[in-house]
């Protein structure tokens, strides 16, 4: 039983990915990667929303009557979404700007709609909590593969601060400016799912 | 003419799929065949047309600061758009709820070919995508609302039609193992998204 239960919360961060794997989340993932800042405070806002989401409503799944299940989902996923989007206006209010109107989709994520369903509805709270946090982390990760990838070579830095040194770009180094672009990021996630399906044979579609 | 510029706009240079990624999971989900593809398209387009206005409603007569003043003056120091994420998606999941059923009801062949997606529209982030940013452009009519609703759902209809006739063709050609399915689909999408971002060189 211990080991199920931590199974839950190892599970999606490689494995069972929810990105990679699952295809879920992709909207807010692509859109807020082009910077490494934006993209961990997106992974932490959506790791935060889906552990607390799931024992919500795992603690609530008796409750519920089937037929209205997914109002109610929304309106607990919605409530918690707005309460991140506070915190992020009141501490880290560049980001928030930055993130615009992509906070407020959290509540339109699969992931987190996906994980209710198919997860803290069945489940007790304990596990549900820990399968909120692996998804949320196991999303977050890839997001800041991506960031990591597009800031470097769009930018030439990390976090805003410079990496790649002066003496590169007097030598006629150029930053890729598509990189900046959203056709970029889908082309990085590909690539991703290229490299991940070919480590693990039994993914592959026929 | 206003209107015709909003619309163009919303459908080629700010193409939800491939400038902002909305409704990425159903739009690679969903892509494998033409047919499917087009009733998602369709259902989404009619979907944006109608939540697109009313949520504008909403933002504008009860959510925005001071838009309480028509009931009574003494609500205008009144902010509600702390509520707006809430209604929004109940707006959007009421509509599609009621569209189910319409449906179901009327077109019985639509709704089993739709199947599992029309409900999952709810969740659609192009929909809830263009509710928020009606909010954050502040339209000035509710006619401008309505236009860049449908421009919007128009473009993602176009973009997963598209992808759809793509895929279909693909399906007959040789693909390295680890890159079938939604590995080669984004790429795909990435580079539809080049071809696409020749329109954001265009002044209107």
């Amino acid at each position: 039983m211990k080991n199920k239960t931590f199974q839950s919360l190892t599970n999606p961060l490689a494995k069972n990915n929810p990105v990679l794997v699952q295809i879920l989340g992709i909207c807010s993932a692509l859109a807020v990667t082009t910077q490494l800042k934006p993209a961990l405070v997106m992974g932490l806002s959506v790791t935060a929303v889906c552990a607390f989401s799931n024992l919500v409503l795992s603690l609530l799944r008796n409750g519920i009557p089937d037929r209205i299940r997914i109002i109610v989902q929304l309106v607990v996923i919605a409530a918690l979404v707005t309460i991140v989007n506070d915190v992020l206006k009141a501490y880290v209010y560049d980001v928030s700007k930055q993130l615009s109107v992509y906070v407020g989709l959290i509540i339109t994520n699969c992931i987190i709609m996906g994980r209710v369903e198919a997860f803290a509805l069945s489940n007790k709270p304990l596990p549900s909590l820990l399968d909120g946090i692996g998804n949320g982390i196991g999303y977050g990760a890839v997001l800041v593969i991506i960031g990591f990838v597009r800031e470097l070579f769009g930018n030439g830095s990390l976090f805003g601060y410079q990496i790649i040194p002066e003496c590169f770009y007097e030598a006629g180094y150029v930053n890729n400016g598509l990189m900046l672009f959203p056709p970029a990021a889908l082309i990085i996630v590909g690539v991703i799912i290229w490299v991940h399906r070919t480590a693990n044979k039994d993914l592959q579609e026929k | 003419m206003e209107l015709l510029k909003l619309f163009i706009q919303s459908v080629f240079i700010d193409n939800m799929v491939f400038s902002f990624f909305f409704g990425m999971c159903s739009y690679i989900a969903v892509s494998k065949s033409v047919k499917t593809a087009n009733g998602l398209g369709l259902a989404v387009t009619f979907v944006m047309l109608m939540t697109v206005p009313l949520n504008y409603l909403l933002e504008n007569y009860v959510l925005k600061a001071g838009a309480l003043k028509w009931i009574s003056p003494a609500l205008e120091g009144v902010d509600l758009s702390f509520l707006s994420f809430i209604l929004f998606i109940a707006v959007i999941a009421a509509f599609v709820q009621l569209l189910e059923m319409f449906i179901e009801k009327f077109s019985p062949s639509l709704y089993n070919q739709l199947g599992i997606f029309l409900p999952l529209i709810a969740v659609n982030c192009a929909i809830m995508g263009g509710a928020l940013f009606m909010q954050q452009r502040a339209f000035a009519t509710v006619g401008e609302a309505a236009v860049f609703g449908f421009g919007s759902g128009f473009g993602w209809w176009i973009a997963i039609l598209v992808m759809a006739a793509i895929r279909e063709r693909l399906s007959y050609s040789n693909v390295p193992k680890g890159l079938r399915g939604p590995g080669l689909a984004f790429i795909i999408t990435g580079l539809l998204g080049m071809a696409f971002m020749i329109f954001s060189g265009f002044q209107m």
